[in-house]
Order: structure tokens, then sequence, then C-alpha cells
């Protein structure tokens, strides 16, 4: 029997496709005249509860998800979930999803919806941004975007003409990060992190709480240190869970740590405990940095840091006597002040000169694998006639865009105006700084599209919101993973998409055909261009929907040895402790300490980080998640507390330094914190009524965060500089 | 037949509560209920200071007191030694909740007894627990303790393994390991 391709096409229409996942039904003899029993069907997807991308195996039973596990065969998950990657459902099946498109009928920001059809949302859209481009150029329509989805957007703006996107996970996450380690070896550190942990024998984290920052595989290789026996090293002025198993827990006084960093530099260099062979071997400018920080020495650290000289001498011997295994973890979340990019070019010249670049228990490299891009059209995107003005001023600021600078030029109108925003898969209320500026911001616009699942904050003050479905409904471009050894994960969907929601493929393309851009979406389904990626790479498409994630473990060559001698891609081809790049754009080439502002008395430094059950404010609605943690706390040493008369888990309300006033929040009287900070959980309080679960509950840090402080070099952001006093709650 | 234990190595616990949501999602449990939890113990002033964070549950014990209190025989000792609930039995008198010196039972929304069954579904197709399998530490570790090549069996042995309340008398299957505290369960 052939089958012919209608009759193909008849069974993929009853099927729903290939990965989606149907209903098989068990009838025995047995069971006749009893109810089936459906059997479980098991459809393998990439996670987006967070940023790591793991491998998912979802169980979908009478077309409902019912459980999601770890894919075994995925180095991001290897078999296991963090419970956000477990609360996916809760996010599939939250009652205050966006359902259908909505267009806002009221001022700008007021949110009185109209249910609309895509068709209505689209023309709408559409039309709006031709106006923009014939008023202003196609230059003043900016893009704030966050995750997958922002393939798609990109792509479209820069189809329309404007190279104008920002992500905030350069400036106001890890850019300080990269830009350290592109200065330093000529490569970024990774997404997720190239950490060799398991292998660790010391490991330092500085400001990184592993453990309440859920990153799958690098928590499960924390613990496989702990349990071997690892010296773990935390610096942190809270008592995180990662100090829980720490032999040293240094509480430092906040934005101090680069004191601490160029001390410990300078005991491994006078008391010669670092590499000699390597440093001579593979770095520049050794002698450069020992003159440099001579000054710095452990006496003098105590007294910026707090932290004790002789246990800044203790700490700095241990790494020198365990090296080259010696995990100094670059971090993630660094936009802290004003010198963000210094203190993490701090963290890999500590690095350097323990040789733990490219060596056990270190920095892995990168796998050895390289694939040639495959775009999303052929086509060449038209010339901006106008200068880019994403990057703002700083000639380190990465590709990825700076979301202030978007938010000032649409402020200041300089060099141009900017009249229209997308935002996709960012909630800007809750992720930026400074949230009267974003406010006045969007109100100079005359065009802001929302593109996303939920009715975040930044969501509802969106003329036009176009419901995007989740991560369980669909297609998104294939995942390169650079774990030890090269990968490749695909997102398919596990259930149709409920509601009246759509890939965020399907929505760029849409705008773009009605853009008189559809030569750039030369595809029907996104699958179509997936088939064509894999042809194009040599992946068998069919195996990889049904494993999930295909490994290339020849690519595997992670530590150096006489036949895998690393190349560092920086202007002398050798790590840069002294960076000449540096001096001659007008930096201090080597490190140099800056004294930054400390609380005045009776205030304290607002210092903020994640917990394991959410992710930022995109999970806070979330049914599953919610019931695990309904509210932030904020943390207050017992001491204090007892100075002011506070008691465990009543309500306060903090103020900070330019009289914004928190929402309400329950207090944490703990020994766990240093008593000139107060901590709390990043992402609560939203301000959407929509989201009926997280709507004002608890406090949000970013409302606090008014004032920041931005890196030169980079353009980065810092957050950690913002004052607040305890009011009672009234 | 075996004798199933959980180990529960208390310095690999980095406290990310994916076992609790996982059980959860596993066995249905009603929102707002929960079979298992994540404990923290903070001892110390500042800076001086000690945690420990670990997981609680039905401690299956071998001489239960929920088996005792039970006046219909719903709690029962299955053949493979741990302890479960007949659901079609429960009168929800809620006379095991209280009997539980480890507050591991609570009553449901539809008034019967619930409680951290070992995932016994999962037993029968061979596999680990839902909170097992999931827990990014490693810090749960499940198996047979007739066993001696057993993970759980060597490591009972390698280390000085303590039960929650030991004077209660109920000789848990629930084994912790690498506590930081002595007592405190």
């Amino acid at each position: 029997m052939s089958i012919t391709r209608r009759d193909f096409l008849k069974i993929a229409a009853v099927t729903g496709g290939v990965a989606v996942a149907g209903t098989p039904v068990v009838k025995s003899v047995l069971a006749l005249g009893k109810k089936p029993v459906s059997l479980p069907q098991y459809v393998p997807t990439t996670c987006e509860m967070c940023f790591w991308r793991c491998g998912v195996i979802a169980k979908v039973v009478d077309g409902k998800v019912v459980k999601l596990d770890g894919n075994p065969i995925h180095p991001n998950s290897r078999g296991k979930l963090c419970a956000r990657g477990h609360g996916g459902i809760g996010l599939l099946y939250d009652p205050d999803r966006l359902k259908t498109p909505l267009i806002n009928t009221g001022s700008r920001g007021e949110g009185k919806f109209k249910k609309v059809s895509w068709d209505e949302a689209l023309g709408y859209v559409a039309d709006k941004m031709e106006k923009i481009k014939e008023k202003y150029g196609a230059e003043s329509i900016a893009l704030l975007t966050h995750g997958t989805i922002s393939t798609y957007f990109i792509h479209l703006l820069q189809a329309f003409g404007s190279p104008n996107f920002a992500f905030p996970s350069f400036a106001l996450c890890r850019g300080a990060r990269d830009t350290a380690f592109e200065i330093t070896f000529g490569e970024a550190v990774g997404n997720p992190e190239r950490v060799d942990i398991q292998n660790s024998k010391v490991i330092v984290l500085i400001g990184s709480h592993l453990g309440e920052n859920a990153h799958n595989s690098q928590c499960q290789e924390f613990a496989e240190a702990v349990g071997k026996g690892a010296i773990v090293i935390v610096v942190d002025p809270r008592f995180s869970t990662a100090a829980g198993k720490a032999k040293y827990w240094l509480p430092i006084k906040p934005a101090t740590d680069l004191a601490l960093l160029l001390s410990w530099i300078n005991v491994i260099i006078n008391e010669g405990l670092y590499d000699k062979e390597y440093v001579a071997k593979y770095t520049v400018g050794f002698n450069e940095v020992a003159s440099a920080v001579k000054e710095y020495t452990p006496e003098w650290a105590e007294k910026e840091t707090d932290i004790p000289a002789s246990l800044i001498i203790e700490t700095a011997r241990l790494m020198g006597k365990n090296k080259p295994s010696v995990l100094i973890h670059p971090g993630r979340h660094t936009a802290w002040y004003s010198d963000n990019v210094q203190r993490q070019r701090a963290v890999a010249i500590l690095t350097a000169l323990l040789g733990a670049y490219g060596r056990p228990g270190g920095i892995y490299l990168n796998p050895k694998k390289k694939l040639e891009p495959v775009f999303l059209s052929d086509k060449d995107y038209p010339d901006h006639q106008k200068p880019e003005i994403h990057k703002g001023n700083y000639p380190f600021a990465g590709e990825e865009g700076l979301t202030h600078a978007i938010v000032k030029t649409t402020l200041t109108e300089q060099p141009y105006p900017i009249k229209g925003w997308f935002t996709t898969g960012i909630n800007i209320i809750k992720a930026m700084p400074n949230q009267r500026d974003t406010l006045k911001a969007i109100q100079k616009l005359e065009l802001l599209v929302a593109v996303d699942m939920m009715p975040y904050d930044g969501v509802i003050l969106a003329d036009v919101v176009l419901p995007e479905c989740t991560y369980l409904e669909r297609h998104d471009d294939l995942f390169t993973v650079k774990e030890r050894a090269f990968g490749i994960s695909i997102r398919q969907p596990v259930v149709q998409p409920m509601y009246d929601t759509k890939p965020g493929w399907w929505i760029a393309k849409e705008l773009g055909k009605r853009l008189g851009l559809e030569d750039h979406f030369p595809w029907n389904t996104f699958e179509d261009f997936l088939k064509m990626k894999c042809e194009t790479w040599g992946i068998d498409y069919s195996e990889l929907t049904k494993k999930g994630y295909i490994s290339f473990p020849e690519s595997e060559k992670p530590y150096i040895s006489a036949d895998n001698e690393p190349k560092f891609k920086t202007p002398s081809g050798k790590i840069e402790l002294y960076s000449k790049e540096l001096k001659d754009k007008g930096f201090d080439p080597v490190p140099k300490y800056t004294r930054h502002e400390q609380p005045p008395e009776g205030w304290f430094r607002l210092i903020y980080g994640r917990s394991p059950v959410h992710t930022f404010s995109r999970t806070t609605n979330n049914p599953s998640l919610w019931e695990l943690m309904e509210e932030n706390t904020a943390w207050v040493n017992a001491k204090v507390a007892k100075r002011k008369g506070l008691k465990n888990g009543e309500y306060i309300v903090l103020i900070n330094q330019d009289g914004v006033k928190s929402n309400k929040v329950r207090i944490k009287i703990t020994e766990r914190i240093r008593p000139d900070c107060i901590y709390l959980v990043h992402g609560f309080s939203s301000t959407s009524k929509l989201l009926r679960k997280a709507y004002l509950r608890g406090a949000d840090d970013q409302q606090l965060i008014t004032r920041y402080d931005i890196d030169p070099i980079a353009g980065t952001v810092g957050m950690r500089v913002n004052f607040v006093k305890i009011a009672k709650e009234v | 037949m075996p004798r199933y234990v959980m180990v529960i190595d208390v310095e690999r616990c980095i406290g990310c509560m994916a076992c609790v949501i996982a059980c959860k999602k596993e066995n249905g449990v009603a929102d707002g209920y929960f079979r298992t939890r994540v404990v923290e113990e903070v001892r110390g002033e500042f800076p001086y200071l000690r945690m420990e964070q670990r997981s609680e549950l039905c401690n299956h014990c071998e001489i239960a007191p929920c088996i005792d209190a039970c006046p219909t025989r719903a709690s029962h000792r299955a053949k493979d030694g741990t302890v479960q609930i007949e659901k079609k039995k429960c009168i929800g008198c809620k006379a095991c909740i209280l009997a539980c010196p480890y507050d591991a039972r609570y009553s449901t929304p539809e008034g019967v007894a619930d409680k951290c069954s070992f995932c016994e579904h999962r037993l029968k197709e061979g596999k680990s627990p839902a909170c097992v399998e999931t827990c990014l530490g490693h810090s749960r570790i499940f198996g047979d303790l007739d066993d001696p090549n057993s993970e759980v069996s060597q490591l009972i042995k390698k280390y000085d393994a303590s039960v929650r309340l030991e004077f209660a008398g109920t000789r848990p299957r629930v084994f912790y390991i690498n506590k930081k505290f002595a007592g405190g369960l």
C-alpha cells in the first residue's frame, strides 16, 4: 500500500502534526463497555520558564499536560527540572493568561481594552508603523526584547529599517561580565557559563547565590562539588543558601567587592601563588598588574570591606594552593555599580593568574564545533538612514543594545525622536530601573505594542497587546547548546495553542506581510524553516523531534592540552591581564578601586536577588509557583529589628532616598544579613490587576531603584545604589 | 520483597523546592496541600552562622502510629513495607493525622487522609519517586535497604544516619545523613 501525499495530509490533520501529542486509546476485550484508558504521550521540548533552556519531556494525557520532567540526554537538565520547570504547567493553565488580541481604547496606559481579531490588531499596528516611518523614519521604532521571541522581532525590525533594539540581559544583567571576559580572554564565558564546577576544589561565589538562582545543571554540579568536599568561599552581605554550604562566609560591606578582589590578587602575586608557567605562556601584562595592585594590601582591604586581613590572606592562600582547580564564579547579574566591568575584569584576571581558564575545575573551553548560520531569510536588510542609538556612546556596549539608551533617546528625542516601541517577552516596568522615566518615555510614543503571554505590568500599558502562546504550544528557533559538548535542542508544541493565541514567529511574519515585507519570511510554517535549517546542518529533523536533543560528543575539548592549545581572540592573541584596548579608549588598563557611597546613618542599602521558585516578575502569578511563594519578604538584621521594635512577619513599608514608598511587605527578621542592608527577592508586587494572584503582593525592588549608575565602559547599569528606610505599615 | 528507604543527604540539599512541586504534579495533589516540604534551620548570631536545609516527608515508619490509629484499616502496610492509604476505606476521621508525630498527613478537600506514598505507582514501573528523580542536589536517594550494594545501604553504612524524633520509637524509613546539628529533627 502506498500513501499518497493527500493521504498523508489527512493523517497529519487528524493527529495534529508530528509532535503534538494525540490521544491513543487502549481498548482491550476485558475493558469493553468501560471507559477507554488513555495512554500518556511523552513529547520532548525545551523549557522557557527561565533562560537556562533545559530539555523537557512533557507527559500529555487526553490533550492535557500533566507532568513535565527533565530530558535525561539534555546537558542543561540531565533528567531533572527545577521548581519552575515543573511549574510550566501553571503557566499553561493560568486562568489569567492573555487570550485574545487587545486594543486599548483609553489614553496610553489606561488599559481600557477591547477584544479584537488578529486581523484588526495587526492591521492597526502595521498602519501605525507605516505612519511613524513616513513622519520620522523607520529608525524611530525601537524594540525592547528578551528570550526566544527576540529572533523574529529583531528580524522584523531590521527588515523594516530600524537598528534600534535592546535586550535587558545586557545592561541590566550579564553585560559587564561578558564585556570583561571578552576584553581579557577574547570571548564571553557563555550561557550557561562554562564553569567546571563539579571538578572544582575551591569555589568562590561573589554575590552569586547558586541554589537560590536555580540554574539547573550548575546547581547539580554545585551540590556534587559540595558532596565531594570542595571548599566553598561565599562573599555576600547576606548568608545565602550557598553560604550555608561554605567553609568561609565573608559578609562583605556592599560595594567594596573590587577591593577584596584586588587584595586577593595582591596576596597571590606577592606570595608567588600564581601559576607561573601558565602566566608566562598565555598572558600579557603581568608586571603592570603586579605594580598596580601593590597598594591593595589585605590590611587596606580590611578597612574597606569589613573582612579581616587574616581571612583575606587565608582564602587567597587556599586558592593558590588548589590552583588551577579554582572557580572564581564569573556571576551573572553583575549590574551593581558604576565600575561593573572593572570588577568583573578583576575576576577574570584572578582566574587567569590561577591558571584556571581551560583547566579542570576552572572554566572549560568552548566545544569545537561551528555550524554555518542559517538566517530567517537570505534577503538583505535595508540600510538605515540614521545612526543607531541603541548602544549609547559606550565604546564596549554589546550588540544586544542598552535598554536605557532607548529610554533616554525617547525622552530627549536626541539625536532623533523614537515614537514607537515594541516590547516582546519583557516586563518593562519590573525589568528596568527608574519606573518614572519609563512611564514618562511611553507618554511620548505614538505606538506601544506588547507581545507576551501574561498581562504583566508593562504589557497592560500597551496600545495593542498581542498574545503569544506559551512555550508548550509552539515551535521556536533551534537552540545551539554550548555545554562541554556542542548540541542542538528543539522547542516544539506538546499541545495545541489554547485560546486565540499565536506563536511569536507567526505574529512577526503576519505583521511583515502587512508591511510589505513578506520576502523576509520565505517559509509557510516555522517547522518548514526548522527542517530546512536541519538539512543545511546535516541533522536528522525527525530524530531531533523524537529525542529533543542531539549531541556532538566529538566536539568536547574542555581542557588545555598539547593538542588543544587555546586561541585567545584578543588584540595580542593572549590573555590580557593588562588591556591596551581599554587604555586606548581612555579607561584603566588594570582595574583600580573606586569607593562608592555608603548609606547614611539610619538608612539601609537595598539589595535584591532571586528565589529558586520564581523567574523575575514572570512567574509570580503562576498558580503552581505562587503557592510555593505568594509574596516576598524584606530581610532585616535581627539586632536592627530589635532596636526598632519590629516583630517578625508584620507588614512594613520601605521608603527610598527619593521618597518613593513601597507596597506593604512582611518583614523577615534574621541573623542572615548585615545590619546595613535590606534584601528583597526581585519581581514582586505586580501593578497589574489582571494578574489576580500577584497583584500588589509583596514589595517591588525595582520601584525603589529610582537611582542608577552607568558604567562608562560598556553602559551597564548599577542598581545597588539605592538606600531605604523602614516605616511601619499604617 | 524490597525494603524501600529514602536517605536525605542534608549537605547536598540546596533548598530549590523542585521536589515539592514535582511531587504535587506527579500525584495530582490539591492546591494548597503538600506531601513534602523543605525546612530551614539557622543557628548562631551574625556573622557566626550555620544553616541546614532538609526535606521532610512521610517516614513510612516500621512501627506506624497512623496504622494503629486507623479504625478502618484504610491506613495499612503494603506488601513492599511502605505505609499506604486505601482511599475507599477512609472515613475522614483524621485520627491518623493526629497520631502522626511528623505532621506528614493532611485531609484533602474531599475529606480523606493523604500523604506521601513513596510514589508507589512509579515503584511498580521500576522508577524512583518523583522527588528523588528531580532532586537537583542528589540530596534525596532512594533504594532497597535489603540490597547491601544499593546506594542507600552504602550511605547508611558509611555515615552516622539519624531519623526524625528517634525517641518516638516509630523506626522511620527516611534517614538523614551529613546533618550539621545533632537533633533538630
